[in-house]
């Protein structure tokens, strides 16, 4: 079936379909009214490597967005079984066998600046990946887009739907768009909460309208954006709401792969190539089809050149390649290629800019490509830039890990009475109270042992543990808790002459764990 | 409108409206912008029947939600004492002790003590209870009525030498300046003095204990341990309140001056009163 008017078809390249479409953006076109309409765009479906990778990347993200709450993970009575949680009532972050406290936090930090690099590396070899890929922007819109083309058919079809009149037909088709859409939508919002409360507990009280408010309002407004950034409002958010197209300009180098119209060999584009050929005239590769510009979900033409709008999905090139083939020329006129790449072979095509492209100086009589074109060569991809980025990467990767097997997870700290800072007793012996916080960070009750360490001959005792002087205590402390003990220390009248500085001790014995705080003990008339 | 004038230069419509030729630009804001701005009237509107908006002469609208901030303070305030409701009715049916023997009961009171402490005893004991001349320190374990919860209760209950309640601690000591010779307040000050491990004049230490003993020992006790049921205070230990030094204690024989604590439980209620007395027992000295 053709969808596409098909016009002035090329004589022996019947098989290719001329698309009548026009790029919505476009940065030749002189400068448009601030306020003017949006212009719909109604992508093609395309076919090829990279769509078939993009359905694979969004199997997995949304896969992994969906599921992930639900899977569980058992870390005793104590702890919650959820693999991924962020528990904001109780400060607690798990993440399989982790689980970090607020004051941990700084690993979530250094994940963020992984995050941060990765995307610094990921730009600078290969572009704007996580533009075309990965962001959750384009996933979703993918998704919408493939859920439209269902209901409402490919491009064409739905062009005309959209100009046509209100029939039955119509309105049966958006409205079970708009429906399914709000499923999705409904179903994004929705997987969020989960990561922040037992999901299958939670999803039981959120049907059953027992959740909490903040539960329904989290899932409504995800609801909303979704609907409304991936349903209507598509393209314009990576346009003029992102900010990453802007920052992409310092990440990208003349090395970056980007998707590139390799005009050094589609110039002069020609639909009439094998008449204008047989006339003499010299033709590149390019035969004007559109189909490029047809599939693109940002609405641009690739071939005017590198631009902000365009997310690098790849989509054109799959469209453009199978069109190649049909044709039966190579591959790759449109392409990742590098700037540097680019412009080797337009110096190659241009006799080093003297003239216009003249895409016969790359080609041996034969039809094959001359020497002195650059094709794509991995080894772009290592080179100091993306070396260091992967090398910090790494860094404060290894670096997390080291932090993550070595942090203490039994923590004392101590914080000494301000007011007053010492008390005389009727004996003339002197007290200092202290807080002493002890956190155990385990799912797991143990004993901890409290002692002093230094000031030999001082007592102390424990509110709630020992009305006894002593120097050392055992203390049950519940699992996964941080628990303030009342401390006094006591000095006898001799001993307690001037301000002397001691630790208290934490230790479980069982695990070897030891830790301590530096406290120190004051006196009358001392230094304050 | 049938003659839209459109600028040459920009290419943008005109107002049509001219002043001397010059024309004004009709760029309107942008649809969004424009419908968020009806939205907010919209709102307002509604806003306005709802709540309290309009002012009036002496009042202003009331809404028909019959919001108020007063009201919703007063909501707060309530639900917060029904949500302190059932454990304090647990403080008043328990004894001071079996509050402390109780975790929740004593964590509850010991803070409820801490902030009622700050507004009601600050003034004479301090923030930290750190107390200061003639003021005693609540910290230490030197009591002048008992440092058992039930004693620091009965103290803060009723008082020390309050004017008005029948069950008020009371204990005055005599002034010695009528009673005994100023060489005999000196000597029993030296024997006082010398009882914290302060060396001092045998000449006067051994008749001021003969003094001590005739006069004083009825109360403070034959090794001036003191005594709780009267107040009186142990002169044999490092705490003093009212003097120190030598010349403290000879003007405090002479004529002694009496600390007056008033009694708290009619102004703050049974319940406080204990949480109060749970709290000092907490800081320290508490027996």
């Amino acid at each position: 079936m053709n969808l596409y008017t098909a016009e002035s078809v090329a004589p022996g390249d019947a098989s290719v379909e001329r698309i009548d479409v026009k790029a919505v953006h476009s940065p030749g076109e002189k400068r448009q009214p601030l306020y003017e309409k949006r212009k719909k765009i109604f992508p093609k479906r395309a076919e090829g490597r990279f769509r078939r990778f993009k359905w694979l990347v969004m199997l997995l993200t949304l896969g992994i967005y969906y599921l992930t709450p639900w899977i569980r993970w058992d870390r005793g009575p104590f702890a919650p079984d959820q693999a991924v949680l962020v528990d904001l009532a109780g400060r607690r972050f798990y993440f399989f066998f982790i689980e970090i406290w607020p004051q941990e936090f700084i690993f979530v930090a250094g994940l963020l600046v992984m995050a941060g690099f990765g995307l610094f590396l990921l730009t600078s070899a290969v572009g704007r990946a996580w533009c075309g890929y990965a962001c959750p922007q384009t996933v979703w819109v993918d998704l919408f887009l493939a859920v439209e083309r269902f209901i409402e058919g490919d491009r064409n079809a739905r062009m005309k739907l959209d100009s046509g009149p209100w029939t039955l037909n119509k309105i049966v088709k958006r409205v079970v768009k708009h429906a399914i859409w709000i499923v999705i939508a409904v179903a994004t919002g929705g997987a969020w909460i989960f990561y922040f409360a037992d999901a299958p507990s939670l999803a039981f009280d959120f049907v059953t309208g027992q959740a909490a408010f903040v539960a329904y309002s989290t899932v409504a407004i995800l609801t909303a954006t979704t609907y409304l950034l991936g349903g209507l409002m598509r393209e314009q958010v990576c346009i003029y709401m992102c900010p990453w197209p802007r920052i992409q300009g310092a990440m990208l180098d003349e090395h970056s792969l980007v998707v590139t119209y390799n005009d050094w060999r589609g110039e002069p584009r020609s639909r009439h190539a094998k008449k204008a050929a047989a006339a003499g005239q010299v033709v590149g590769d390019c035969v004007d089809c559109n189909a490029c510009v047809a599939v693109c979900p940002m609405g641009i033409d690739i071939r005017d050149g590198q631009q902000m709008a365009c997310i690098t999905c790849a989509l054109c090139i799959d469209a453009c390649d199978g069109v190649m083939d049909k044709i039966g020329k190579e591959r790759g006129l449109i392409a990742y290629a590098t700037l540097d790449e680019y412009d080797t072979n337009m110096a190659l095509a241009t006799a080093g800019g003297t003239s216009a492209i003249d895409p016969t100086r790359t080609r041996k009589p034969d039809g094959g490509f001359v020497e002195g074109v650059r094709h794509f060569n991995w080894k772009i991809l290592l080179r100091p830039r993306t070396l260091l980025y992967m090398g910090v990467w790494m860094a404060v990767g290894i670096g997390l890990v080291v932090a993550l097997m070595s942090r203490d997870r039994l923590e004392i700290n101590v914080l000494h009475d301000r007011n007053p800072q010492f008390v005389m007793e009727s004996d003339g012996s002197i007290r200092n109270g202290y807080t002493v916080r002890l956190l155990n960070m385990i799912p797991e009750p143990r004993t901890i042992m409290l002692s002093l360490d230094g000031v030999p001959d001082a007592t102390m005792k424990i509110i709630g543990v020992s009305d006894v002087p002593g120097r050392e205590f055992a203390i049950e402390a519940a699992p996964d808790k941080a628990m303030a003990l009342k401390v006094y220390v006591t000095l006898p009248r001799d001993q307690a002459k001037t301000e002397t500085s001691f630790h208290f001790i934490a230790e479980d014995r069982s695990s070897h764990e030891r830790n301590s705080y530096s406290a120190n003990f004051f006196v009358p008339g001392g230094k304050r | 409108m049938a003659d839209k004038h459109i600028d040459e230069i920009s290419g943008v419509e005109t107002t049509g409206h001219e002043w001397d030729g010059i024309r004004e630009l009709n760029n309107p804001m942008p649809r969004w912008w424009v419908w968020t701005f009806y939205a907010t009237i919209v709102w307002a509107l509604g806003y306005t029947i709802l709540y309290p908006a309009w002012p009036l002469v002496n009042d202003a609208t009331r809404g028909v939600l019959g919001y108020s901030s007063r009201g919703e303070l007063a909501t707060e305030m309530a639900s917060a004492k029904a949500a302190q409701g059932a454990i304090l009715e647990r403080i008043a049916a328990a004894t001071p002790e079996e509050i402390i023997a109780n975790p929740e009961l004593n964590q509850f009171a010991t803070a409820g003590g801490a902030a009622a402490f700050r507004v009601n005893c600050t003034p004479c004991h301090g923030t930290g209870a750190a107390g200061g001349e003639g003021y005693p320190n609540l910290n230490d374990d030197d009591w002048l009525w008992g440092g058992s919860v039930d004693a620091i209760y009965q103290t803060v209950a009723h008082g020390i030498r309050d004017a008005v309640d029948p069950d008020t601690r009371i204990g005055e000591m005599t002034a010695f300046v009528d009673v005994i010779e100023p060489d005999e307040i000196r000597q029993a000050a030296a024997y006082v003095v010398s009882l914290t491990g302060t060396p001092r004049d045998p000449s006067l230490v051994e008749p001021g204990k003969q003094v001590f003993m005739d006069n004083c020992a009825s109360c403070h006790g034959e090794n001036a341990e003191g005594n709780r049921d009267l107040g009186a205070p142990d002169l044999a230990d490092a705490i003093w309140l009212k003097a120190e030094g030598e010349d403290g204690i000879i003007e405090q024989i002479r004529a002694p001056k009496h600390g007056v604590m008033p009694a708290w439980s009619a102004r703050l209620g049974d319940v406080t009163v204990k949480q109060l007395a749970v709290y000092v027992h907490s800081l320290g000295g508490g027996e």
